[in-house]
């Protein structure tokens, strides 16, 4: 059997797999919008602040103020009609951007989990979600179709298995395998947890975790690509997230990953789940299946699988891009975002800014609670385009209180998984004079130590 | 079946190579750090004494304030003058605790809060009308203001003196004088009160690693204070370090003016006390942030920590004790003291905010949003 790439890309598959992604997704959006929306976080996080942190290139994604809720609300309705399959592409694409503004809004609260979500629904949008299973396809029926091509699926799977599998390899670094770092400082510290909290005291469990957990990311996507283990890695998969869930506060990312995590199935599942769903709301499958007969999914142009195939391609390759710059990447960070490293390190820092007035050399420290919330204050310190941004900020706002000639001083220290803190960002820079680029920031002062591997 | 071996193998391996790293264990590894003893031993050794002892101290001044009003002499405003300052110097021990009622009262703020209002202080006693529970009115109460009533009406104490008994509104001065000093008592001893009679309970009982957690909590008000209300505040401030000048009407007692160094080195040695889980008034330590460290330090063998924040603690205190009693003084004379100073209490807030938070991984003002 040889690799036969025209015939790969003729190959057809049951359109119920993807169709029960959609929902899943659709509802999981919904309801992370409903959460975060009930906390309160939308105040707080994108309409207190006084100063957002933009992302390099989107400055002009600037915050709407009050108007940032309805932001939310056309993000969460688009959720629910993605679900339903109702209008999916007008959807899917109104998702898409209202979600990835409201990310863009403030790299302060940047997760790799919101990226997946992004890069998710910007894939969704070249894939026929709605060709099977959706109001689309009940109101229009020459849009109904049983089976779409296999690497609609498949690209999905891609995607997952990029995901899951890069962030085995960054966990493949003395810090995580050699220390057990940052779970040793972690874990212990969960010590209130019912029966796992005198456990997670031991230092072997700190290496039973952290080896685990990297053989988890590498193997989890084999596993389950294989038909033999795919049960076995699902459950994998869901003892792994409920574990993740129980000991950090990372929302309802676990509940989205063994959701996805179907899509690895035979539409035998699907089916069967779309069944249960029908029985709930009364809908008459047989006649669904029936007017999607065994049509297939056909599209009209080659640009969406030229796009999901330049996409993929790029998330293979941006995550490397971190090689091109010297120097430790946890400690300088350029090329750490867009990467699936997860959890991968802690630090902690302090940032004390000096406003310094060049002609009269009065000079100041900044209170940086006048101008951050507490999370802002939290990553700034420890990031240094963040540095950067708000030393501009900072110089910018006291020219206009009357300041002239300011420069900009910071005096920085940064611990990194559990190594004593040390100094950070070069203290004799006048951070006015940088202008922030993908260029090596060579005002980092060096890390003191060296942690191997990838 | 073959991938079922196959994975069972791989299993297996990673089991012998991860218990294989295990095969050097630290010595006498813990099975668990007991917070409640920690909690315990702040709350009975520390807290509660220290609370204790201002409130006695208050007390006093409180007496000695009603003797003053009656029959206003200079021997009474000496002994007013006495009890103040040996309250103001018991407050620098509890100060770091704003935790349940204190921080529902705005405690600190309420007793502390300088440079104080002169001219809403004379507004105050001019009309006879006041609110002192309003939050508007906390730079009019408490020990600066009493600062200002007690040394800062005139140049002279026969002068001042003047004010309680021959100034046209003499019963005014008086009334504010007492008005403040009660008000101080009694919120002390409601602190203490709810202290003793069931905050002691609950707060030993909450052993809860979550940002409500007693550790969390007091972990974050002993950083908060020493980083604002002491470094900035006591130090930083009146040295000009957040302005483009040096501010030395900002100073902690600046009326009194001899007493900032005694209220700073009280204040520091309170700090390192408490981090040393050291019993108030005694030499005992027990179960505290230090020996937290050193119980985590046998799981990270990383650098020894709490030996590093001690030694800072000292080198900060060192350096106070070159400082003139009078800081008006030496920040007009020879600032850079005050700055060197400010830079020594300075390093403990990276050690502290920083190195400890990390190390008990406690969030900085914890602000509840997702993580990765």
């Amino acid at each position: 059997m040889t690799w036969n790439s025209t015939s790969y890309f003729n190959k057809n598959t049951e359109a119920a797999p993807l169709a029960v992604f959609r929902i899943f997704f659709g509802l999981m959006m919904f309801v992370s919008i409903v959460r975060f929306w009930s906390y309160g976080w939308i105040d707080k996080l994108y309409i207190q602040p006084e100063f957002f942190f933009s992302y390099y290139g989107f400055e002009w994604v600037q915050p709407l103020g009050v108007y940032t809720y309805l932001l939310f609300a056309v993000c969460g309705l688009s959720a629910v009609c993605v679900a339903l399959g109702y209008k999916y592409r007008i959807a899917i694409v109104v998702f898409f951007l209202s979600f990835t503004y409201i990310e863009l809004l403030d790299k302060t609260t940047y997760l790799n989990h919101y990226y997946f979500i992004s890069c998710l629904s910007f894939l969704l949008i070249w894939l026929p979600a709605n060709a099977y299973f959706s109001i689309d396809a009940w109101r229009n029926t020459t849009k109904a179709f049983k089976k779409i091509p296999q690497w609609t699926t498949d690209s999905i799977k891609a995607l997952l298995f990029i995901v899951y599998f890069y962030a085995g390899l960054a966990k493949l670094n003395s810090d995580w395998l050699l220390n057990a770092m940052p779970l040793k400082i972690w874990l212990p510290s969960k010590y209130d947890l019912p029966f796992l909290g005198d456990i997670l005291q031991q230092e072997w469990v700190h290496y039973a975790f952290s080896w685990g957990g990297a053989v988890y990311d590498l193997a989890i996507p084999f596993l389950l690509l294989y038909k033999r283990t795919r049960w076995f890695a699902f459950g994998l998969v869901v003892i792994f997230h409920v574990m993740t869930r129980v000991l950090f506060p990372i929302g309802m990312f676990p509940y989205v990953m063994i959701v996805s995590a179907l899509i690895f199935f035979d539409a035998g599942l699907h089916h069967k789940i779309l069944n249960f769903i029908a029985r709930i709301f009364k809908l008459n499958k047989q006649k669904i299946d029936s007017i999607s007969e065994e049509k297939i999914v056909r599209f009209k142009s080659g640009i969406p699988i030229k796009i999901a195939a330049a996409f993929l391609a790029i998330q293979l390759l941006l995550p490397w891009r971190y090689l091109a710059y010297p120097d430790e990447l946890f400690w300088t960070e350029e090329g750490y975002r867009f990467s699936w490293r997860v959890m991968l390190m802690e630090k902690a820092g302090y940032a004390q800014f000096k406003v310094v007035d060049t002609a009269t050399e009065k000079q100041f420290f900044v209170d940086n609670t006048d101008f951050l919330h507490p999370l802002q204050e939290k990553q700034m310190s420890t990031q240094p385009d963040f540095i950067l941004q708000y030393a501009h900020f900072l110089g910018a706002h006291f020219k206009t209180q009357g300041h002239e000639n300011v420069a900009v001083f910071t005096e920085s220290y940064v611990a990194l998984n559990g190594r004593l803190s040390q100094p950070y960002i070069d203290p004799k820079i006048d951070l006015m004079k940088i202008q922030d680029d993908f260029a090596h920031k060579d005002w980092i002062l060096k890390f003191n130590d060296t942690i191997k591997g990838l | 079946m073959k991938y079922w071996k196959i994975w069972s193998l791989f299993m297996l391996a990673l089991a012998v190579v991860a218990c294989s790293k295990d095969d050097t264990p630290s010595e006498e590894q813990n099975d668990s750090f007991n917070r409640e003893a920690m909690l315990v031993n702040w709350a009975d050794n520390i807290i509660i004494p220290s609370y204790t002892s201002l409130d006695v101290s208050l007390d006093n001044l409180q007496s000695e304030t009603a003797i003053f009003v009656t029959t206003p002499t200079l021997g009474g405003l000496i002994e007013v003058r006495n009890a103040w300052e040996n309250s103001y110097v018991a407050f620098q021990n509890v100060s770091m605790f704003e935790i349940g009622k204190a921080e529902e009262l705005n405690y600190r703020n309420r007793l502390n809060v300088y440079p104080t209002n002169t001219s809403e202080i004379e507004g105050f006693i001019a009309d006879g009308n006041y609110d002192l529970s309003l939050p508007s009115t906390i730079d009019a109460q408490g020990f600066p203001a009493l600062d200002y009533l007690l040394f800062g009406l005139a140049d002279t104490d026969e002068e001042i003196l003047a004010f309680y008994t021959t100034n046209p509104n003499a019963e005014g001065y008086r009334m504010y004088l007492s008005a403040l000093t009660e008000t101080m008592a009694t919120l002390t001893n409601t602190v203490l009160t709810d202290w003793t009679t069931n905050f002691r309970a609950s707060f030993v009982a909450n052993t809860s690693s979550s940002a409500t957690g007693s550790v969390d909590k007091l972990a974050n008000d002993y950083i908060l204070y020493y980083e604002k209300s002491l470094r900035a505040g006591k130090v930083g401030i009146p040295a000009g370090v957040f302005s483009s000048d040096p501010l030395p009407q900002n100073v902690e007692g600046f009326y009194k003016r001899d007493i900032s160094k005694k209220l700073l080195t009280t204040s520091i040695t309170a700090s390192k006390n408490f981090f040393n889980g050291k019993t108030f008034n005694g030499s005992a330590t027990g179960p505290s942030f230090k020996t937290y460290l050193d119980f985590l330090n046998t799981i990270k063998n990383e650098g020894d920590l709490s030996t590093l924040i001690n030694t800072q603690f000292d080198v900060a205190l060192t350096e106070v004790n070159g400082l003139e009693n009078n800081f008006v003084n030496q920040i007009n004379t020879d600032n850079s003291k005050m700055l060197t100073t400010y830079d020594e209490l300075q390093r403990n807030v990276i050690l502290l905010k920083v190195d400890m938070l990390q190390a008990l991984d406690i969030n900085v003002d914890f602000v509840d949003t997702d993580g990765d």
